[in-house]
């Protein structure tokens, strides 16, 4: 990756504005940043991707700026990290200190609730835009080891709301006793 | 001085919050609320609601509201610079050991343990994000609301067809939703 002056900026904007628009925090900025930089810019392929939001994952920390801090760090070393970790603070930090200024009167007002119910709705089409791809990406292998991690996996996140950090633990020995690439098995 | 010890309050709170999230939430309580007296509880919930009403990450939408209130900008900044700081050093490290080993069957089989894991959590988020845009968060098909839904199924409809730039069919999605629920 040639990493010029136009990478940083791509980088930068990207975040910024995937971060802008990530209402509610944590896992809703995942889909935005795989469609960015998978499906749009081809800079990671889906499973690196997959591998940096675990790492992210088992990161302390805002998940949303774990993932774009590993992004960029993938992308262009420290440099890009703090390029990406400066795009993704910038917004909430300019909106809140706004907002910190007349907040009662933000949170009464009437457009702004509707836009936001809007915007809402939208963030939802996006993630499950991302999901319903993703999801297909593991049920077309036809692997019965992935597939019955995904769905264990979702019911314990959203059926028994199971802290992640259980389920990750979880998952990274399911997968390292059972999905171990064979031997000559030069696809995995 | 007060630029410190909010960078070092925020320091801790980036630090041990794992879970992403909401899990920030008691510690962000009780360095601010309990621990020094920075904020009352009234102002802590007011951070939790505006966290849901405006993008970013509850850790650093506290460290901004709570930096403003105590030291201005230049706190806001200490405080979100300190909230960071921690968990950027931490992933660096942890991406570093990953692309140095990630060629170990150790490792392939974690990350393959972990990939339809991640799909599942992301899955989870969604739903849970589209239960309080349709139902409020309680599941009761009798109080569905309809603009909400059909602004849901118009953007995904979009998505799925056109290889459009999702941050056109967000913001087409609020002026639908300032547009409808003003008229309806």
């Amino acid at each position: 990756m040639k990493r010029g002056i136009k990478t940083y900026i791509t980088l930068f904007l990207s975040t910024l504005r995937i971060s802008a628009f990530t209402f509610g925090g944590g896992f809703v900025i995942i889909p935005m940043l795989k469609r960015q930089f998978v499906d749009v810019l081809h800079w990671l392929d889906e499973d690196e991707m997959l591998d940096l939001v675990a790492i992210a994952q088992s990161t302390p920390g805002a998940i949303a700026v774990n993932a774009s801090v590993l992004i960029g760090y993938r992308i262009a070393g420290i440099a890009g990290a703090v390029t990406t970790a400066i795009g993704s603070v910038l917004p909430p930090l300019v909106i809140l200190a706004v907002i910190s200024m007349f907040y009662t009167a933000f949170r009464d007002n009437t457009v702004v609730g509707y836009v936001l119910k809007g915007m809402q709705a939208g963030v939802c089409a996006v993630i499950i835009d991302v999901v319903i791809t993703m999801a297909w990406n593991v049920i077309k292998d036809k692997r019965v080891f992935p597939i019955c991690i995904m769905a264990a996996s979702f019911i314990a996140a959203f059926v028994f709301e199971i802290n992640v950090m259980y389920i990750v633990i979880v998952c990274g020995l399911v997968g390292v006793t059972f999905m171990r690439p064979k031997k000559g098995d030069g696809a995995q | 001085m007060i630029y410190l010890r909010l960078f070092l309050s925020f320091f801790q709170i980036g630090l041990f919050s794992f879970g992403g999230g909401y899990a920030a939430m008691p510690l962000i309580q009780h360095q601010l609320v309990t621990l020094h007296g920075w904020l009352n509880m009234t102002e802590f919930s007011d951070i939790i609601t505006i966290s849901q009403m405006t993008p970013g990450p509850i850790a650093v939408n506290g460290a901004t509201f709570a930096g403003i209130r105590l030291a201005g900008i230049g706190g806001a900044l200490a405080a979100t610079f300190g909230c960071i700081l921690p968990s950027t050093v931490i992933a660096i490290i942890l991406a570093k050991l990953y692309y140095k080993y990630r060629g170990l069957s150790f490792m392939k089989g974690v990350m393959n343990g972990l990939r339809p894991a991640v799909v599942a959590m992301i899955a989870s988020a969604g739903l849970s994000i589209l239960m309080l845009a349709l139902w409020n968060g309680a599941f009761d098909i009798k109080s569905t609301d309809l603009i909400a839904a059909g602004i849901f199924l118009a953007a995904l409809a979009v998505l799925r067809i056109f290889k459009i730039d999702q941050i056109w069919v967000m913001l087409a999605a609020g002026v639908l939703g300032a547009v409808l629920y003003a008229l309806v």
